[in-house]
């Protein structure tokens, strides 16, 4: 809906609109175009050299592995937990619901820390560890668990606002007429929830291939082991490859460009959904 | 109470449901965070208040807490005029802005950590320009604040563009007709309807930028008592395998993170009563 405002005064329109396309523009775009231009800056054999190195291939796997582990953890926790707690009533609701928004609060470093508390050197879980030839820190499973805990929220917070603004009637119908959980989820429940889901999903994957304080603080940085991509990146910035560095980053700017306009073609799917209902 | 109770369990599931939710929560979430409690305990009231008040990590808690609050300042009055642009008015590029906005939730921070670092450096695109005005942008708390406005962008306007487009124009068009000018309504009429979204967005950006650590740690030098944020300084008491010295540090910030959300949820628990008496 238009109001009056833009009819008003053009001029505060447009300075505002030029504000905002300026601040984008330098925070947002330029920091993107940059990094493709030292890219490429010597040439496309480097960059395809840079990227083909065998610890750049090896991290580029982990972080595929790490993102379809994480997505897949994050996606079951969360059509569980936004099932449960959108489709009944029970004490300690808000706490468990508390308790599941609590990884996005923390620092990244933090998780990092806690992780390393649980199943480092000085836990007492350790030797427990130690004897089933089990480890998780300076390790794979170390990074994948980071991962999943900072990125855990993420999926069900999609998924809470659209089931509670749905209710529970159509659920107790189909309960009522004898359908069984499995059925009405299937047959109920995810038809609201398919794009939100979705949507949920492409950020906690997003999210899953970005991290790198939490994955910094368990990975032990083994090149070739334990880097992702965001690790190895600073492993070769550290080391002054800056073209290879930025080379990798477009690897990982091209992936996020991805996930934005999936992200925002999905939205818009959802809208329509939402509206058609 | 019990009645309705009982009324919500006619979908079947709810035991599946909250079991594999609260299993799922204690594995991830919970456990994890025991050990840190676990930890805190071991340590004597006097070792960790020596620890926290040392000045390097006073210092660093300032640096960290600073720059985030300047930085989330500047994503609320940015993150208003993008809202504001983004319903108020058409023009072309709009679903392009719209959609870019999210780009600091999907591009890696260590991405966007190395790509603000060499636009900011002296020789760099940007910090070229500034450079001939004497300030220096990368390696300095200024070079730390625009990481931190970078990843705070979406924070500010996602939470306000859904109240602003729900805002009835009459009120304005009342205030309008009533003799009042633009900038009266827009102060005295629109804003304190954005108080709670504004806050809501303010707080996430400022306890995303105390904790931040990707996209900071390339930028900030890292100089002790200068540019060297907390979350670096637990990262470093870590590799120094003091882990004592990183849990209090970790604890202090988890301390003023909550108090930030506990302000947010009094504001928006405040804007709720308000608006429903």
């Amino acid at each position: 809906m238009k109001t009056g405002e833009s009819q008003g005064r053009p001029w505060a329109k447009w300075a505002l609109i030029g504000l905002a396309a300026l601040f984008l523009g330098v925070m947002l775009v330029l920091p993107l175009i940059y990094i493709l231009t030292v890219a490429f800056r010597e040439g496309v054999g480097v960059f395809i050299a840079a990227i083909t190195q065998s610890d750049a291939l090896k991290a580029v796997l982990l972080t595929l592995g790490t993102m379809l582990v994480t997505v897949a953890v994050n996606t079951l926790f969360g059509l569980f937990a936004a099932w449960c707690l959108t489709k009944y009533a029970f004490r300690g609701k808000r706490v468990l619901s508390a308790l599941i928004d609590l990884p996005v609060t923390l620092s990244p470093v933090t998780a990092g820390l806690i992780y390393l508390l649980t199943y480092g050197r000085q836990s007492i879980l350790y030797p427990l560890l130690q004897r089933l030839g089990i480890t998780i820190v300076f390790a794979v499973p170390g990074v994948i668990l980071a991962t999943i805990f900072v990125t855990f929220p993420l999926v069900s917070r999609e998924l809470i606002p659209v089931l509670s603004a749905q209710g529970t009637q159509e659920e107790e119908a189909a309960a009522l007429m004898g359908a069984g959980t499995w059925t009405i989820f299937r047959r109920v429940t995810f038809p609201h929830i398919r794009w939100a889901l979705l949507y949920g999903v492409v950020l906690c994957a997003a999210r899953a291939m970005g991290e790198f304080g939490a994955v910094s603080v368990v990975s032990g940085h083994l090149s070739g082991k334990t880097n992702t991509l965001p690790l190895y990146i600073e492993l070769l910035y550290q080391g002054y490859d800056f073209t290879g560095a930025f080379a990798v980053s477009a690897l990982l700017v091209v992936m996020s460009v991805i996930i934005l306009i999936l992200r925002s073609l999905l939205e818009r799917k959802g809208d329509k959904a939402r509206n058609a209902h | 109470m019990s009645a309705a109770r009982r009324q919500q369990r006619v979908i079947p599931g709810f035991g599946l449901s909250l079991g594999v939710t609260v299993t799922m929560l204690s594995l991830i979430v919970l456990i994890p965070l025991c050990s840190l409690v676990i930890y805190t305990l071991e340590l004597s009231p006097a070792e960790f208040w020596e620890t926290v008040t040392r000045a390097r990590v006073l210092s660093s808690l300032w640096v960290s807490v600073s720059t985030a609050l300047c930085a989330a300042l500047v994503n609320t009055v940015m993150g208003l005029v993008l809202a504001w642009v983004l319903v108020r008015y058409d023009f072309p590029g709009k679903r392009v802005m719209d959609g870019m906005i999210e780009l600091p939730f999907a591009l890696p921070t260590a991405v966007a950590g190395i790509a603000l670092t060499h636009l900011t450096t002296t020789n760099g695109w940007v910090g070229s320009l500034f450079a001939r005005f004497g300030i220096e942008i990368a390696y300095t708390r200024l070079g730390i604040t625009v990481a931190l406005v970078f990843v705070g962008i979406p924070f500010v306007a996602r939470s306000v563009q859904p109240v602003l487009e729900k805002l009835d124009p009459q009120y304005e068009e009342a205030a309008h007709m009533l003799g009042a000018g633009r900038g009266y309504t827009f102060f005295h009429v629109i804003l304190p309807e954005l108080r709670a979204p504004l806050m809501a967005g303010f707080s996430m950006a400022f306890a995303r930028g105390i904790g931040e650590y990707g996209s900071v740690v390339f930028i900030a030098g890292n100089t002790p008592y200068e540019t060297e944020i907390a979350p670096l300084l637990i990262m470093s008491e870590l590799q120094e395998y003091d882990y004592s010295a990183a849990t209090s540090l970790a604890l202090v910030m988890l301390a003023i993170s909550f108090l930030v959300l506990l302000a947010n949820a009094a504001v928006q628990h405040r804007a709720a009563r308000r608006s429903n008496g």
